[in-house]
């Protein structure tokens, strides 16, 4: 090797505990190169990053192994300061922009220049005035450099989004000693115009010698402007190549895998009817903070499982959220027909939809009650089961042996390991606890139900009841389910038809038997446009 | 509809002033005051007032909000008064010492104000508030026991008759004035307080100056965001305190001023509506929880004194009882505050409403 590369990185690996999430991580980055890294939600990407950037996270579990090499000498950052002196500058997901300074201010904040005042000799260096001609001079040298049009004397309130990350970037280079710039997911919320003046401005900034680490989930953009595309998957580097010698295909293929399909039941004889339409999403918005939905057009047939994938934050979450009129939405649903009114809560469990909420122990689950009660309380407050009159019909009270026996069927069909119906669910295993959910859903018998993550942070066995449980109530009574996860292969095992979330928009809907790399590649948003199949 | 837009946030930002204005308006003539009378009680007002106003704009720009907690500093001046009534010392030089002996007290009860405060981040004013409270007890207790038993106090006149604790009323005969008249200066009748309004710009300027320093600008930073004020490396904590003790400091002069000014202290009351007047003159100038300037102090005080000095004698001639006026500043001084707090929390809603709507995106908002 004829020179030292300015970063090296040499079998690093890192264990939450008895969970490894990083294996043996080996690449480099050079001068003026730009480095694609890739990977799915839950590849390490983010864990990688946090060691680069000697987050307090990393040092407070135990550290690392391996060895990182900055300039040829071994580094080992124990605090985000030390990463900045070591001349590495990291632009995050979300920004870190104070709202009603100008961009000079922003991009110099904590580092302004000070003239001599007589007041420090008493109270010290926080009492020098503020250098507003140096500090405008600096600022815009530094967004020369990123070549973008920006006023330095706006307020960051006023900008629009794109600029704002031109604001980060510029606050990066203006720190005179950043070699290396970490770019996550920077194209993430900008247009498409936006994106492409940022990666020119990449372009530039490599060119003058700044080695660039860019993090981003668009293949294409990836392809564009990287000189090198390291590829995680699982915590491993699947792929580490010179972007000539790859494709968008061959990126997914690689970040999605084929992985083994243990969990999967057979899709045995399928002798159901899908029937009409059930369910019929016309231009739906949701606010959900987070999980943003924008425009999602949707029609779910009764009697079919249809499953909505995507990455984190691309809005899968949302639409069920929406539709169950727990988050701010607008746009029209209509449910066999009629019409469902958005943002009421009870109108959706009334027309016969019911939903099984990703957060189990927040919105799904009373948890400091028993799991009779739990089961049967969706039930009992919506459609007045369990309830038998007394007085002649004054009042209307619990009937508690209905409510046990109720219970003590679910816990044996489910197979929900506990001591009795009246142990607290707070007790039981996240997996037990999830199975109470279902039941408590199948309890209001929905003609349509929202599964929302069944199976995270469950063990694999009851993975396996979870989804073979959906499968059974779809076959056996016909329940039409959507089905919102994370885990690509978990939906294809036991879907229909999958969605995929992009954005907040639908990028495309296949059937659940087509291969991974073409989910892999709606997920990536490089096919955005054109796909609408629906 | 984007200029209709901009006329009706332009009342709604400046609603309260408006209000005042109107009501001003319309109660001056029914008053009968002269002018050359209400331009005389609005000079003496100001020079009252004025420092303890603008003692509240730092914590405001470090987003701590409106520091209830600087009845603090006002019980720091108001011991520092005591000694210096104790001790004989008058005039001008009374003042001053009275200043240097609370200052180091200002300091420990601003700063230990700023580390509870610290502790009880987005709930600032309430806590200060309710500390102001406590404080207020710890103080009788001191001033009613301690005082002339554990602290030695000479003079009889000051003591109640048994012996030990500080009477009900605190003459400052001594130090009456004496700062307002140190320059004299008479226009057509209307005697202005130079020496007192030069100490005021002085401090205006200091206010300027300061928001220009390095501390300043990462006061400003740290009330806009202190998440992202911390990831710069900008020590939050510290910067809050130090903006708290300022605060209470300023208010300690504040009082000294505003007592020399009124000739007699309430040893036990005088403190505890220095901050609820204060906040509420400033509000009425048109000052936010986040965000407050020197104009504001300045239209603050002469609207809100306004409307106190007419409306008790316009509820006499309109009503023919004097004591609706009186009513009517209490009422409008705890009104302005809840309105205030009201429109505060109101404003941030909607702000929120406007960000996520924006990036929702322009195709969302159809329905």
């Amino acid at each position: 090797m004829e020179t030292t590369p300015l970063l090296r990185v040499e079998g690093v690996g890192k264990a939450y505990y008895s969970n490894v999430v990083l294996k043996n991580i080996t690449f480099s980055l050079e001068e003026g190169r730009i480095l694609g890294v890739v990977g799915e939600n839950g590849a390490g990407k983010s864990t990688l990053m946090n060691i680069l950037f000697g987050m307090s996270v990393i040092e407070k579990t135990g550290g690392y192994t391996g060895s990182i090499f900055v300039n040829g000498e071994e580094v080992h950052f124990r605090r985000p300061k030390d990463a900045l002196n070591a001349g590495i500058g990291m632009v995050h997901q979300e920004f870190s922009l104070i709202p009603g300074f100008t961009v000079t201010e922003n991009i110099l904040l904590n580092r302004e220049s000070l003239n001599y005042t007589v007041a420090e000799e008493v109270f010290g260096s926080c009492l020098r005035t503020l250098n507003r001609p140096a500090m405008t001079t600096r600022a815009e040298s530094a967004i020369k450099k990123l070549n973008v049009d920006l006023d330095g004397e706006t307020l960051i309130a006023e900008l629009p989004v794109g600029h704002k990350q031109f604001t980060e970037i510029a606050r990066e280079i203006a720190n005179s000693s950043t070699k290396i710039l970490v770019l996550d997911e920077p194209t993430a919320v900008l247009t498409e115009s936006e994106a492409d003046i940022l990666l020119a401005s990449m372009r530039r900034l490599a060119d003058a010698g700044i080695a660039i680490i860019f993090i981003s989930h668009r293949l294409n953009e990836v392809l564009t402007i990287c000189d090198d595309i390291v590829v995680l998957r699982d915590g491993e580097v699947v792929l580490n190549t010179p972007t000539a010698q790859t494709s968008v295909r061959g990126m997914a293929a690689a970040m999605v895998g084929r992985k083994v399909e243990s969990i999967a039941p057979e899709n045995n004889e399928d002798t159901r009817l899908i029937g009409e339409t059930l369910l019929e999403v016309d231009h739906l918005w949701v606010d959900m903070p987070g999980e943003t939905v924008r425009n999602v057009n949707l029609a779910i047939r009764q009697g079919e499982i249809f499953g909505i994938g995507g990455l984190a934050g691309q809005g899968k979450l949302g639409i069920a959220n929406g539709i169950m009129g727990l988050a701010p939405a607008g746009g029209t649903v209509r449910f066999d027909g009629k019409p469902l009114a958005l943002n009421q809560p009870s109108a959706p469990l009334a027309a016969g939809i019911s939903a099984v909420s990703e957060d189990r122990r927040g919105v799904g689950l009373l948890l400091e009650e028993s799991i009779a009660w739990n089961i049967i309380f969706s039930a009992m407050q919506n459609q007045g089961k369990f309830l038998k009159p007394l007085a002649g019909g004054l009042v209307r009270v619990r009937d508690e042996a209905a409510i046990c026996a109720c219970a003590q069927r679910y816990i044996a069909d489910l197979e929900i390991k506990c001591v009795n119906e009246l142990q607290i669910v707070q007790e039981l295993s996240g997996g037990n606890q999830q199975k109470v959910c279902l039941a408590k859903a199948f309890e209001t018998n929905p003609r349509l139900l929202f599964v929302a993550e069944p199976t995270r942070g469950i063990d694999v066995g009851a993975k396996k009841v979870v989804l073979d449980t959906l499968q059974r109530y779809n076959r056996e009574f016909g329940m039409t389910i959507v089905m919102v996860s994370s885990e690509l292969e978990e939906l294809r095992s036991i879907c229909d038809r999958i969605a995929i979330t992009d954005r907040g928009r639908i990028a495309g809907i296949l059937p659940a038997s087509e291969p991974s790399e073409n989910f892999g590649i709606l997920m990536m948003g490089t096919a955005h446009e054109g796909a609408q199949t629906a | 509809m984007n200029k209709s837009d901009g006329i009706s946030q332009f009342f709604i930002r400046n609603a309260v002033p408006l209000v005042f204005l109107v009501v001003s308006a319309v109660a001056i003539p029914i008053s009968q005051f002269s002018p050359s009378y209400l331009i005389q009680e609005l000079l003496i007002r100001l020079s009252r007032n004025a420092f303890l106003v603008l003692s509240l704009l730092i914590p405001i720009m470090a987003g701590m909000g409106l520091n209830f907690g600087m009845v603090l500093g006002a019980m720091a001046g108001q011991i520092g008064l005591i000694f210096v009534c104790d001790w004989n010392i008058v005039g001008v030089q009374g003042l001053l010492l009275a200043a240097i002996i609370s200052t180091p007290l200002a300091i420990l009860f601003g700063f230990l104000c700023g580390i509870v405060l610290n502790k009880a981040q987005g709930r600032e004013m309430v806590t200060s508030y309710i500390l102001g409270f406590f404080m207020n007890g710890v103080y009788q207790l001191v001033v009613l026991y301690g005082f002339g038993s554990l602290v030695p106090i000479v003079s009889a006149k000051l003591l109640l008759s048994r012996g030990y604790g500080i009477r009900n009323v605190t003459n400052l005969d001594g130090m009456r004035r004496s700062l307002d008249e140190l320059i004299p200066l008479n226009i057509a009748g209307i005697e202005i307080p130079v020496a007192t309004f030069l100490l005021i710009g002085i401090f205006c300027l200091f206010v300027l100056w300061f928001r220009k320093t390095k501390l300043g600008q990462d006061m400003r930073a740290t009330g806009q965001d202190m998440v992202v004020a911390r990831s710069a490396g900008i020590r939050v904590m510290r910067t809050r305190i130090i903006s708290i003790v300022i605060s209470t400091v300023l208010a300690c002069y504040g009082q000294i001023v505003f007592l020399q000014n009124v000739g007699t202290m309430n040893t036990y009351n005088s403190h505890e509506q220095a901050g609820v007047f204060a906040i509420a003159a400033l509000l009425v100038g048109g000052a936010t929880v986040s965000r407050a300037s020197i104009l504001n102090v300045f239209t603050g005080i002469i609207l809100f004194h306004l409307v106190f000095i007419v409306s008790p004698m316009a509820g006499k001639y309109l009503l023919g009882d004097a004591q609706i006026g009186e009513y009517f500043r209490v009422f409008i001084s705890y009104g302005i505050i809840a309105l205030a707090l009201v429109l505060h929390a109101w404003r941030r809603m909607n702000d929120k409403e406007r960000a996520r709507a924006q990036f929702r995106g322009a195709e969302g908002g159809a329905a």
